[in-house]
């Protein structure tokens, strides 16, 4: 359980490692938090020959408040995004997600670019990325482009983000006095999630005014519950209501067997789980 | 008077050190020396066709590759078949490395030495194996229909049969009122301590000297192996067991191929070499255990009494046997926990496949023989509409009746013979402790919240402290420090703490004056290891023997100087006085002085042993005829049969009516180990070994694919309980003394993982209300039982206290009715 030998390059601004990186071609890997990558290397199933490591690059790290959006610098960790008052009180769900990441190591450790950019379908930000309808800035050798969140996430493991590219930023919508509630499913505290439902709510006058729910592990990206966002609105936020709505948070999905359930098995933890989790963010 | 040592609740004196970085294991030593890696096979079962290692001497840093054509002499000969039996007819081992077959994913083929890890696995990556694949045996009962063959020549698959009877069990299910036939099954799971197996091995040539440092449970064994394969004479090899980071049984098992191909070849290129298994190495090549498929069969009367007891288990031995057929063995005979059987019958077989072999993991096949046996005697109660607890009790050996001599032979070859405890006191302790009695008004509150909840039970009676021997050695130096050394070895159960107490207790010394040494074969030669929950047991009675020993020696000698009689003196805090008159003292360190004689004074406490110090009698030799000098002492302590520990453990588990998550909301624990020599280091040990339990039970499986991959091969995919899952264990003790040995203790390594999984199984069955017969048991694995329920294909059980059967209050989360 020893990585291959590799060139390690640890630039210190953006444009340092672009420049890195446009010159490693294909043969370079981007280590953020190193809390995926460093696995998979250790058990060979990949071999870089260029490691280049984005942890000194301090423009790409924090949180800024733009007015209609936060900025999460790339390499901001979870448990940076978990000390922001910005985060709690503008994109309530993204903090809950984070509160249920594997341990306080791994939430030291990890970013929120990284774990994005890994696109693990069991991972717990790109769900609540999703339904914030975040936007992802990428950089390039040619510069800057922005993409939405419905576009980002491409296939497993699979973004956006192209060669010789780096997620920079991710800018997230105010949910400002949105009820968020992560509900994750999982076995063991720091297990990868099983599945996982990220909603969170506008409630006006005791009825839904505005829902985003996002899936986690229910297909090979996260993915977004549109038809039970669609039905909740209007809904008062009681269990007989939402969990009408809720039924048909399966449909649509594509979730994986393995050791931890049958794709049936999430099917129905989905419907539970989107449930538990629309009441909770509703304050119900 | 000196403080009550024995039996206080003080704290470990090796937690500063260990819990500050201050441990030193395997892998901290030997820095500078040359690191071993090994190719291991990829596939479960095939032959070798060609090594080509041409790639791999390029790599800078190689120092050696070697292959079993490399291998001489004894070293390219099968490894030891440890526990030979009658029975086990069929015993095949394994070779250091592979010679022209492999039989599980992960067995060592190739081994190569380099200047560092790295270098050694990037080497490893470049050498080319070819193998010819074979038909893969993977499953107990592929393994049993036998259709392909793991060895060749072990037809069906078979590496032991075995049958064990007392009574006639075929006339007693013949005549007996009721009789239930119950099919279970118990997944495989792993030791996985945290610091995996590791040796390092330093030759040294000019005195023909091998030192070798293992991560063992047994360093005399891992010397004797190494020293009978490398031909070496016993006098010239020393093994030493560094600070090791758990064992739970895998490390028991010696001499594994590193052990014999490190010093090996450290002797071979004349420098050091060490190997520091990963956790990958552990998962695939170290030892699991636990797989059984059993079939009960058991008649009883009106009253729920077990009058004939048949059983059937077919066990997963893994690739090879060098530990015999110990872990069937223990299941076959402690399935019995503390119940009288009526006539008894266990028939077992032993199995191949193409996986990692078996060795014992805690509990070592009792976890699966109380499955078997609880899981019966709920169904008897569950048949007959009794209460659980009052089944068991009304099957129960009573304290009158011990000693209880089941008529059947242990894994020691000795009798099955319990020697105490108290079944009824502790079942009585354990339903107080529960609310056992109020249980089903909790149940109709949880109901009424349209939660579900069972109450489950398991009991289990342990053989602990099995021979041969242990030994104690004590020396007292001028200084007043005491040195303790025994054999066997320490992974972080306390023995520094639990035999200095037992020391400073017998002789009169602070606790802090005494020092022990676990594990090193130049302090303690003779020993056997620690295995069996036998280190207090086995160790800590011969240390006491041998702390009496040189106690006496003191007082014979401080009698002397003093001119009193030894019956007048006691040792206090350190210091020989005459009882009523510690005013006519001596420090135990110049009885020390007194005992050895001395020509030359190097420091002052030396030099009042010196010729001309003082008065002496001319007429007599400086050490009396019947003495040696120094003031030492040494005995071993070796018992006809081990000793039975007992406990009962009881769950409330509540299941999620819609996801069928599963969650221990208390968890609580009856222990009788006998006498407790530090309770909260027992508490500790029952602490870790519920957690281990708990894992068994929900979360740790092997998952072996149909090729013999394993396919959750790192702690991403292989579940754990870690804080955040292991309830919080309520845990009370009864002490009843074992009457075999001096200190009237039994063992408490193994207890707190032993019945869990029964425990866990009766309270899911209990709060579901259909049979649960496997385990462990995973949400989905619930949920899927509860869909067959649904459709009647799976049976209720007959007089379910539950409500939930006949729709409960809709709650919050309850699906709607279709």
């Amino acid at each position: 359980m020893i990585p291959v030998q590799f060139d390690y390059a640890a630039p210190t601004t953006l444009q340092e490692a672009l420049g890195v990186l446009a010159e490693a071609g294909e043969d370079a890997k981007v280590i953020a938090g190193g809390q995926s990558l460093l696995p998979i290397l250790r058990m060979r199933l990949n071999a870089p020959e260029k490691v280049v490591d984005l942890g000194r690059i301090e423009e790409l790290r924090g949180i800024t408040d733009e007015g209609s959006h936060l900025v999460i610098g790339a390499m901001t960790t979870y448990a940076d995004v978990l000390a922001s008052s910005a985060v709690r009180d503008h994109a309530a769900l993204l903090v809950e997600a984070v509160k249920t990441v594997a341990d306080p190591q791994i939430r030291h450790r990890g970013t929120v670019g990284g774990a994005l950019v890994h696109a693990d379908p069991a991972g717990d930000v790109g769900a609540p990325a999703l339904a914030l309808g975040a936007e992802f800035v990428i950089t390039g050798p040619g510069g800057e482009r922005t993409v939405p969140a419905d576009e980002f996430f491409r296939d497993l493991f699979e973004t956006a983000v192209g060669e010789g590219e780096l997620l920079t930023r991710i800018r997230v919508p105010k949910h400002t006095g949105w009820g968020a509630h992560y509900e994750k499913f999982v076995r063991v505290a720091h297990q990868w999630s099983i599945v996982a439902v990220g909603a969170t709510v506008r409630v006006d006058g005791g009825s839904i005014a505005e829902a985003r729910v996002g899936l986690t592990n229910m297909g090979s990206t996260p993915l977004r519950a549109t038809a039970v966002e669609q039905a909740l609105v209007g809904r008062p936020a009681t269990e007989e209501a939402v969990r009408e709505a809720c039924a048909a948070a399966a449909e649509g999905t594509d979730p994986p067997s393995d050791l931890n359930g049958s794709a049936d098995y999430r099917r129905h933890l989905a419907t539970v789980l989107t449930r538990r989790a629309v009441l909770a963010a509703a304050g119900a | 008077m000196t403080t009550q040592m024995f039996g206080a609740p003080i704290r470990r004196k090796e937690d500063p050190r260990l819990l500050t970085g201050g441990g030193r294991y395997l892998d901290d030593l030997g820095q500078h020396a040359l690191a071993a890696a090994f190719v291991r096979s990829p596939h479960a079962h095939a032959r070798i066709t060609d090594i080509d290692v041409t790639d791999a001497v390029d790599v800078g840093g190689i120092v050696a590759i070697y292959t079993w054509e490399d291998l001489p002499g004894k070293v390219a000969e099968p490894l030891p078949l440890l526990i030979p039996h009658p029975t086990l007819t069929h015993g095949r081992t394994g070779y250091a490395l592979a010679r022209d077959e492999v039989n599980h994913v992960g067995e060592p083929v190739v081994m190569v030495v380099a200047t560092d890890r790295y270098l050694a696995e990037d080497a490893c990556q470049r050498i080319r194996v070819d193998y010819e694949l074979l038909p893969v045996v993977v499953g107990i009962e592929n393994a049993r229909d036998g259709a392909h063959l793991v060895h060749e020549d072990a037809p069906g698959n078979v590496a032991a049969h075995m049958v064990q009877e007392t009574g006639d069990v075929e006339a007693a299910l013949a005549t007996a009122p009721h009789t239930l036939t119950l099919d279970l099954a118990i997944e495989r799971s792993a030791c996985m301590p945290m610091e995996g197996k590791g040796v390092y091995a330093r030759w040294n040539d000019e005195d023909g000297e091998l030192r070798i440092y293992s991560s063992t449970q047994t360093s005399t064994g891992v010397r004797a192996a190494v020293a009978a394969k490398l031909e070496l004479p016993l006098a010239k090899v020393e093994c030493i067991a560094p600070d090791v980071g758990g064992g739970f049984g895998v490390k028991i098992m010696h001499p594994w191929p590193e052990e014999v191909l490190v010093p090996w070849a450290a002797r071979l290129l004349k420098r050091e070499v060490k190997w520091a298994e990963d956790r990958r190495e552990h998962f695939i090549s170290s030892a699991h255990e636990r797989g059984q498929l059993q079939k009960v069969t058991v008649g009883f009367d009106d009253e729920g009494r077990v009058l004939g007891l048949d059983v059937k288990f077919w066990h997963d031995n893994g690739a090879y046997t060098p530990y015999g057929i110990i872990v069937p063995i223990i299941t076959s005979t402690q399935l019995l926990g503390p119940y009288k059987p009526g006539a008894y019958r266990c028939e077992f077989w032993s199995l191949y496949t193409n996986t990692v072999l078996v060795t014992p993991y805690r509990g070592a096949g009792r976890p699966q023989g109380v499955f078997a046996m609880e899981r019966t005697m709920d169904a008897i109660a569950d048949y007959l509409d009794l209460d659980r607890a009052e089944v068991r009790s009304r099957n129960f050996i009573l304290p009158e009746e011990m000693p209880y001599d089941h008529g059947l032979l242990f894994q020691d070859g000795r009798p099955l013979k319990y020697d105490s405890g108290d079944f009824p006191a502790s079942l009585d302790k354990l339903k107080k402790l529960v609310g056992w009695d109020d249980f089903e008004a909790y149940r109709a509150e949880a109901e009424a919240e349209g939660r579900k909840v069972g109450l489950g039970i398991g009991c289990y009676v342990e053989g602990t402290g099995v021979g041969p021997y242990e030994g104690g050695h004590i020396t007292i130096e001028t200084s007043g420090r005491v040195n303790v050394a025994t054999g066997l070895t320490t992974q972080g159960q306390g023995h520094q703490t639990a035999f200095a107490q037992i020391v400073a207790q017998e002789l009169g010394v602070p606790i802090e004056d005494v020092h022990v040494t676990t594990g090193d074969t130049r302090k303690m030669p003779y020993a056997v290891g620690t295995f069996a929950s036998r280190a207090a047991v086995m160790s800590g009675n011969a240390i006491a023997l041998a702390t009496r020993n040189v106690k006496a020696k003191a007082l014979r000698i401080a009698a002397d100087a003093l001119e009193v009689s030894e019956d007048d003196l006691e040792i206090v805090d350190g210091v020989v006085q005459v009882k009523g008159a510690p005013t006519t003292s001596m420090p135990l360190g110049t009885v020390a002085v007194l005992s050895n004689p001395l020509r030359y004074a190097f420091d002052d406490a030396a030099k009042a042993a010196t010729q001309f110090a003082g008065t002496f009698d001319p007429d007599k030799p400086p050490v009396a005829d019947d003495e040696e000098p120094g003031l030492e002492g040494r005995d071993f302590y070796s018992p006809t049969q081990a000793t039975f520990a007992n406990g009962m453990h009881a769950a409330i588990v509540e299941t999620d009516p819609v996801t069928a998550e599963i969650r221990i909301l208390r968890y609580c624990v009856i222990h009788d180990c006998g006498t407790m020599i530090n309770p909260m280091i027992v508490e500790g040990q029952v602490h870790g070994g519920v957690a281990q339990g708990v894992g068994g039970a929900l979360y740790e499986r092997m998952a072996y694919d149909e090729s013999g991959q394993l396919l959750n091969a790192s702690f991403m995919d292989f579940l754990m309980p870690y804080a955040s899952e292991v309830p919080h264990i309520e845990a009370d003790h009864l002490e009843t003394p074992s009457p075999l040995n001096p200190l009237g203790i039994k063992g408490a390594g193994e207890a707190g993982c032993i019945p869990v999984s029964a425990v866990i199984a009766s309270a899911i069955e209990d709060a579901e209300g259909f049979p649960i017969t496997s385990m462990p048991i995973s949400p989905v694995e619930l949920w899927e039982l509860r869909q067959r329920h649904e459709t009647g294909e799976l049976p209720s059980l007959r007089h379910h206290h539950g409500q939930h059967q006949t729709a409960a209050a809709p709650s919050r989360d309850q699906e709607p009715t279709a």
